[in-house]
């Protein structure tokens, strides 16, 4: 049953991944990539990530991709047709991606991966994840708020315009 | 265990497909948007490799990557917005000049 379901968000996922490179609207490609993150958010919650496979629910599909709708509807001029883009560089892009593809593929079959036995362990929960959050991971976690700050500050100072506001 | 074997390949799939979308794409946005996905081609990655050990430490990582994922996105979009806003364009091979036009 797990096995049928991690398949079918495999498949949903590189469904969606095809959709991106092959179409050219911009506003499919954002739905495509939402469907890509949210059957990657699945296969993390398979894989006994469960507050990370929320965590990824809640700030890509929700925060992420609001973002990248907002800034395709203020960068185009939608009068009621598609918004397309154009292609360039397939050759030379298509030579580089499908070597360095090869080159992961053969390695990860190169390599004797090492499987721990006791995958079922119960420290593995989201009681564990606060209490390292605060004492192990505190230093980078503090790291991150001043960082989400800064980000915050910046972004809202670039975008804004100015000088507009100084002269009126 | 065979499943995560191709969990393996799908992350190197969404890296090398990210990979292609940054390098094919005219769109700034379409960019950012290939640059997401190799981003969590690598929390994918991550959260393999916690899921074979014991410790809880790939978790982490992916956590922090989202972080600072989530603040790349915004500022690109920023910058994005402001380039359009002079540029009147949104395509990265239209953008070529550095100095103020005359």
């Amino acid at each position: 049953m797990q096995e049928i379901v991690l398949y079918i968000f495999m498949g949903a996922s590189i469904a969606a991944v095809l959709v991106m490179i092959l179409n050219r609207n911009i506003f499919y490609g954002a739905l495509a990539l939402l469907i890509c993150l949210i059957s990657l958010a699945g296969i993390y919650a398979l894989l006994q990530a469960e507050f990370l496979a929320i965590t990824q629910l809640l700030i890509y599909a929700g925060g992420v991709l609001v973002l990248l709708i907002f800034g395709i509807m203020l960068t185009n001029k939608i009068s009621g047709k598609p918004v397309l883009t154009d292609s360039h560089n397939w050759f030379s892009g298509i030579i580089i991606s499908t070597s360095l593809l090869g080159v992961l593929l053969f390695s990860f079959q190169q390599t004797e991966i090492m499987i721990a036995q006791s995958n079922l362990n119960t420290t593995r929960n989201i009681n564990n994840i606060g209490i390292e959050l605060m004492s192990t991971y505190a230093a980078p976690f503090e790291l991150s708020g001043v960082l989400l700050l800064v980000c915050l500050i910046g972004a809202a100072l670039t975008a804004s315009s100015f000088k507009k506001k100084t002269n009126g | 265990m065979a499943k995560t074997d191709l969990l393996f390949y799908l992350s190197a799939f969404l890296f090398c497909s990210g990979l292609l979308i940054i390098f094919t794409k005219k769109n700034a946005i379409m960019i950012l948007m290939g640059i997401e996905l190799m981003l969590n081609a690598a929390n994918l990655n991550l959260v393999l490799f916690n899921f074979q050990k014991t410790g809880m430490e790939g978790q982490f990582f992916a956590l922090f990557v989202i972080i600072v994922a989530v603040c790349e996105a915004a500022v690109g979009i920023a910058i994005i917005l402001k380039t359009y806003h002079y540029y009147h364009t949104s395509a990265i091979d239209q953008i070529s000049d550095l100095k103020e036009r005359p």
